[in-house]
């Protein structure tokens, strides 16, 4: 079965914002196994592309396919099998780290008890705030119950927009980490960052967006 | 038959196209208008009811026809729009929607000073009245949308589909306005149902296609100004201004 | 569908409602004849502002911390979302209003039938306008002074819901059946129910974009 392989592929993708052309023409297939770096200057589309990833915004011109059909059409399949963490970390303030990753689990229909919600934010290493609301959490601990809520989807294709942002070191050695044991076993990850990512080993593409940074 | 509708659709032919109709569309209506004003003026009878007053309906009927006319036709380019995705018909719907508010003014306006001989007031709640000024509001509501939206896109889209809950909510609005008016017995002493003098109902029909001819002219003229805008980054455009 | 957490928020809303509504008697004079005769329409109007309060927060909190993608990317079809945010808004703004309602109609003196009848037609009424709202508040989403605009647009939407819901009340005063109204406030919620999540839904997706 060619088309259960699970590709997403871009096919002649245009983007404009206002009545700019951030870019055009672009193509790529990105596989199992596979992570795509996506660098380029501010301003040059780089979130812009990761949203049209996801199906949140529409493409100007071509179109993105998820295991060779069009997002538009397998827009439910697609949202159960992709993560996506943009620039907010879509927490709710007033709820803990748990009832967070509980409810988001919720919502996408599927059930995650408390035990598994408490070990991944272990995991991410945010086992002394459990019980706290978010809104008394630092940027980064909230960056980082985002980041556990990306490990309970168990979804194949990982968007992240920029998520070392507000990470400290210790944070982007465990992200490096998820990373790349995430995409060694069989898993994508589409990315951006302006901070140098040590992903030695892993098989990774880099795009450029825009034109050469000026 | 669908090609050449592709064809039309891009704004580039479009532009060059309305270039050409809109001083057709715009000398006609000023023409028509001549006509019709003087007809409505010289022409058409004194009423027997209601004196010389009355000759203010050949630019408030036509006014009122108008505004509601282009509110279905706004509805219909941001239906096309949503359906598939042609960025003219936005810019139709744009383009309309300053007339349609204007024709609406100039009917209430005129309602107003119709009013005033006849029923001895300036404003009274009637169905039709009250109907046309909320109109009015949903026109305003509409280009208020577009004025708060920076991105065209978005905007484009958004205000289509307020038109269209609008354009649902139209005939709710005018049947509900009209039944609690009449439940309120409301002051209102309708134009007499006699039939209508020939020369009248030739003014009117004069009146009311000087008003279309003119829509159409200015709304192409604003689509023009929209293209020009929204495409200013493409080739054909630099060509066109050359340098 | 999601708790609503912070107590604060949705009392403001009903004492506006409770205010609006007071200030009318303070504005006109406390002959009760012409309470009992504009209070029906005042109480309504308040209503109608009520609902306008409290719609640009259904949607603006979630659109801040990134909830509204998160939830437009799960496997669910965005019309069930609209659907609960609607019946959300409605919960918390509607349900408490309806029970504060008879405290208003005995300030404007309604009798006792009337009253009932008043709250029958808000029940009815506020699901209307919470459905409808959340179209306006989907539209304006994120945009600069949304309050306004959001009053803008809905506002001559409502009229209709107004009509006949004050109208109810005062049929029962004037000594007729308030059915009539009531059917034909029950025909526009259905069809306002069959079609505003689908626009609401669509205009989320726009917003967002």
């Amino acid at each position: 079965m060619s088309e259960s392989v699970a590709t997403l592929s871009v096919h002649d993708l245009r983007c404009t914002r206002g009545d700019r052309e951030l870019f055009s023409d672009m193509n790529f297939t990105l596989h199992g196994g596979e992570a795509l770096l996506i660098q380029g200057g501010n301003g040059q589309g780089k979130t812009s592309l990761l949203r049209l990833l996801t199906g949140l915004a529409q493409p100007a011109y071509g179109e993105v396919r998820w295991r060779g059909e069009k997002l538009a059409r397998t827009s439910e399949t697609y949202h159960r099998e992709m993560a996506y963490i943009g620039h907010l970390n879509g927490i709710k303030d007033d709820l803990t780290p748990i009832e967070n990753l509980r409810l988001a689990a919720q919502l996408a229909g599927r059930t995650l008890d408390e035990a598994q919600a408490e070990e991944k934010l272990c995991q991410l290493g945010l086992g002394r705030c459990l019980d706290l609301p978010c809104r008394v959490l630092s940027f980064g601990q909230r960056r980082r119950v985002a980041l556990s809520n990306l490990l309970c989807s168990n979804a194949p294709l990982w968007i992240l927009d920029e998520p070392l942002t507000g990470l400290d070191v210790h944070g982007v050695a465990l992200l490096e980490n998820l990373l790349k044991s995430h995409v060694d076993q069989g898993g994508m990850a589409v990315l951006t960052t302006h901070q140098p990512l040590s992903l030695e080993g892993a098989n990774i593409h880099a795009l450029r967006v825009g034109g050469p940074a000026q | 038959m669908a090609i050449n509708l592709y064809y039309y659709a891009s704004p580039a032919t479009f532009y060059q196209l309305s270039g050409k109709l809109i001083p057709w569309f715009g000398w006609s209506a000023a023409i028509l208008t001549l006509i019709g004003l003087y007809i409505s003026f010289f022409v058409a009878p004194t009423d027997f009811q209601q004196g010389e007053a009355y000759r203010i309906i050949f630019i408030h009927v036509p006014a009122a026809w108008m505004s509601m006319f282009i509110y279905l036709v706004m509805a219909f380019w941001g239906a096309i729009g949503l359906a598939f995705k042609t960025r003219l018909s936005f810019m139709m719907s744009r383009a309309l929607a300053p007339t349609g508010a204007l024709f609406t003014f100039v009917a209430l306006w005129t309602g107003a000073l119709w009013g005033k001989p006849m029923w001895g007031a300036w404003w009274v709640w009637d169905a039709r009245l009250t109907s046309e000024l909320i109109l009015l509001f949903l026109y305003i509501g509409i280009m208020a949308l577009w004025a708060a939206i920076d991105d065209p896109q978005r905007g484009d889209r958004a205000g289509a589909l307020l038109t269209l809950v609008g354009a649902i909510n139209v005939p709710i609005i005018y049947f509900s306005v009209k039944w609690w008016n009449t439940l309120h017995q409301g002051a209102s002493i309708k134009p007499s149902g006699t039939s209508m003098h020939e020369a009248m109902l030739a003014g009117m029909l004069i009146m009311a296609f000087a008003a279309w001819f003119y829509t159409i002219a200015v709304a192409l003229y604003r689509v023009r100004t929209l293209i020009i805008e929204r495409e200013r980054n493409s080739e054909w455009v630099k060509a066109l201004t050359g340098k | 569908m999601l708790a609503a957490r912070r107590r604060g928020d949705w009392l403001t809303s009903q004492f506006f409602f409770v205010m609006v509504a007071s200030m009318f008697p303070l504005g006109i004079g406390p002959d009760p004849n012409t309470l009992r005769m504009i209070g029906p329409g005042v109480v309504w109007v308040s209503a109608l502002l009520a609902s306008l309060l409290s719609l640009p927060r259904l949607l603006a909190e979630d659109f801040r911390d990134g909830s509204l993608e998160q939830m437009l990317l799960t496997p669910q079809p965005a019309v069930l979302l609209a659907l609960g945010k609607s019946l959300a808004h409605w919960l918390i703004y509607g349900v408490p209003l309806l029970l504060i309602s008879p405290i208003l109609g005995i300030q404007f003196s309604l009798p006792a039938e009337a009253i009932a009848i008043l709250m029958l037609s808000l029940l009815i009424g506020t699901p209307i306008l919470s459905l409808l709202g959340s179209v306006g508040a989907a539209l304006t989403l994120g945009l600069r002074g949304s309050g306004v605009l959001l009053t803008l647009l809905i506002l001559p939407l409502y009229v209709p819901v107004l009509i006949f819901g004050a109208g109810a009340v005062d049929a029962i005063m004037a000594g007729t059946s308030a059915e009539s109204h009531l059917s034909l406030l029950g025909a526009i919620l259905v069809s306002t129910l069959l079609v505003a999540p689908w626009i609401a839904a669509a205009a989320l997706k726009v917003s967002i974009e």
